[in-house]
């Protein structure tokens, strides 16, 4: 009971004695905020929610989904640093993409050649094993990210390249000739920069100083390969 | 004691006073004779100083105790070792293997017993895909010139150039090690170098075709074959320099066909490289061969690699044989453009396809011969 009179300023700190005996013993004077988040109603709060998620509408569930999805794609687009396509990783924003690219890079079934664009197969084995390979190089140096926050923000950032290959296909419907290769070219260096800076905004912090540039390098290979078989994609 | 004697450093004479004047001090007896005496402490100050010093001697008899037992390979720290590197030593090895100095072993001197992985890898990878997009280049700039030549991304070349160059990376350091552990009985001196060494230098040697190969864009024959045989020059050199304190202690015939199969397989890359992903035509002039890969058994077999390289060699030309189309046959001169070489023109016209396994296995034979009779008088 002195206690609480003697320690002011102190809101809600009593001494960790365990069941909170010794609470009806205190006399609470004016001048003792009490106020402060004790554990146990939390915990019944999130048990609720639980429960909620059970039992809620479909629609509610995927809309969830495509708004954490929607809102990564947003980080992208807008590269601030913010943890939040850290924090809550999920590949369904790099498997859209991946597929998509890779179905759009592909060569025509018609053309049987072996001199041509990449397959389905290959696209795809890039893109992932690609990600996995840098993943596994920037944990190896050191670095503190987990394997899926990086495959996430690997996968998130090749949006950019996806946009410029849209347009790449667009521009290609028009007449060929240099200048449509020079607005092809300028909108892939255009996007790859992006992917870069919007990739090292996320990537580059969870390196030890000395090694950022060693951790770096790979994902510029990267980027630099896929826009090479966007700007080499020939309908 | 003992051993101070022998060293009698002024400042174990000091201690040994100080310690008299004081013989209540606690001290630490040493049994490992390699650590220098005047590691003992000399400091002047009360019990509590001393106190002090043998936290201080034994912090550094920690560093100068035997290394942790290493991880073991199952371990994600274990390959985590590997890539103990920072920007700056990389950056430091890359320059190492650029300018390689007789008498400086890249080994010694820049990898000082800490071998990495990143270098070599990463620089792999940079060139197969160097590799597969300047050749891809080399074919838009000959379109520009010359509209008739049909432009392909030709994306296979991506995986062509990757199995090569990692297969020769680490293939033949293994080849190499294997060997130079063999030959390890005859040697007293010097101990060969790890696995991983000899990865890593073999690593950063191939970084210097990383600009040879964008220089490979400008369409000048003799200005291509300028910058490949420098860099050549130079990678080799690199490599031979590293090799030589080792096996120099061997004997001179050792010796001297261990270097020249290094050197030479690196001048087959180099030039496989250069016919096989800078073709100055698209690939449609070249009628294809028969696929004889039964053709290696022939190829000799030593202890020091050169069938991997022959058989790639062969396995280069049947994947560019079977890329094409059976019935073309070769454009006429006037359709070449002007980048091309000569070789690849006669070669063209000539009827049988063949020609270019028959010339690998030719010199294979040569080679062959050369080493029953060398290895003949070796024996006797």
């Amino acid at each position: 009971m002195a206690e609480a009179a003697e320690s002011p300023g102190e809101p809600g700190t009593t001494s960790p004695r365990p069941l909170f005996a010794g609470l009806s013993d205190i006399s609470i004077s004016q001048d003792i905020p009490v106020e402060g988040e004790i554990t146990i109603p939390m915990r019944s709060r999130i048990r609720e929610f639980d429960s909620s998620t059970l039992n809620e509408s479909v629609q509610n569930t995927i809309m969830r989904d495509l708004k954490a999805v929607g809102k990564k794609f947003m980080h992208v687009l807008y590269p601030r640093k913010s943890n939040t396509l850290l924090r809550d990783w999920d590949l369904w924003g790099p498997l859209v993409l991946c597929v998509t690219l890779a179905l759009m890079l592909q060569r025509g079934s018609a053309d049987s050649e072996n001199d041509g664009g990449p397959q389905f197969a290959e696209v795809f084995v890039i893109i992932w094993f690609g990600a996995v390979t840098i993943t596994l190089n920037s944990k190896l140096l050191g670095g503190n990210i987990s394997f899926f926050q990086s495959l996430c923000v690997l996968g998130y950032c090749i949006l950019p390249l996806t946009v410029a290959l849209l347009v790449c296909r667009l521009v290609l419907l028009a007449k060929p000739g240099p200048i449509n290769f020079i607005v092809r070219l300028f909108v892939v260096i255009m996007m790859f920069a992006w992917s870069i800076v919007a990739s090292t905004a996320f990537l580059a912090d969870s390196q030890p100083p000395n090694r950022k540039a060693l951790a770096v390098y790979p994902v510029f290979l990267f980027y630099f390969v896929i826009s090479w078989m966007i700007l080499t994609f020939t309908p | 004691m003992a051993a101070a004697d022998e060293l009698a450093f002024h400042e174990f004479e000091e201690a040994t006073n100080l310690l008299a004047e004081t013989p209540d001090v606690t001290t630490i007896s040493r049994s490992d004779p390699r650590t220098p005496e005047g590691q003992v402490a000399v400091a002047v100050g009360s019990g509590g100083g001393y106190g002090a010093e043998d936290e201080v001697e034994s912090d550094k008899t920690a560093l100068l105790q035997e290394p942790q037992p290493q991880p073991g390979f199952w371990t994600f720290s274990y390959y985590q070792s590997f890539f103990d590197v920072d920007t700056s030593q990389v950056l430091d090895r890359i320059k190492g293997s650029l300018l390689p100095r007789p008498g400086h072993s890249f080994v010694r001197h820049h990898l000082r017993n800490r071998p990495d992985l990143y270098g070599p890898f990463w620089i792999c990878a940079t060139l197969a895909f160097v590799l597969a997009v300047t050749g891809n280049l080399t074919v838009v700039l000959a379109q520009r010139r010359d509209p008739s030549i049909h432009y392909s991304p030709q994306f296979h070349k991506v995986t062509v150039a990757g199995i090569t160059i990692y297969c020769y990376a680490w293939l033949v350091p293994l080849a190499l090690w294997a060997f130079l552990q063999w030959r390890k009985g005859v040697r007293e001196r010097m101990g060969p170098y790890t696995f991983l060494e000899t990865v890593c230098f073999y690593g950063y040697s191939l970084f210097i075709f990383i600009p040879t190969v964008v220089l490979w864009l400008i369409p000048v024959p003799w200005l291509q074959w300028l910058f490949g045989a420098l860099a050549l020059a130079l990678s080799a050199a690199g490599l031979v320099f590293t090799l030589w304190p080792i096996v120099r202690e061997d004997t001179r015939l050792v010796a001297s066909m261990l270097l020249s199969a290094v050197v030479l397989l690196h001048a087959l890359l180099a030039m496989g490289c250069k016919f096989y992903f800078f073709q100055p035509l698209p690939l449609e002039h070249m009628a294809p061969a028969h696929q004889d890969t039964s053709l290696h058994p022939n190829v000799v077999l030593t202890p020091t690699p050169p069938r991997p390289m022959i058989t790639e060699g062969l396995r280069l030309q049947s994947f560019s044989f079977r890329s094409n189309r059976r019935d073309t046959a070769c454009p006429a001169p006037k359709m070449m453009s002007e980048g091309s070489l000569d070789i690849s023109r006669s070669l063209c016209y000539f009827p049988d396809f063949s020609y270019k396994a028959n010339t690998f296995i030719f010199y294979a034979k040569v080679i062959q011969r050369i080493y029953i009779k060398v290895g003949d008088g070796w024996l006797n």
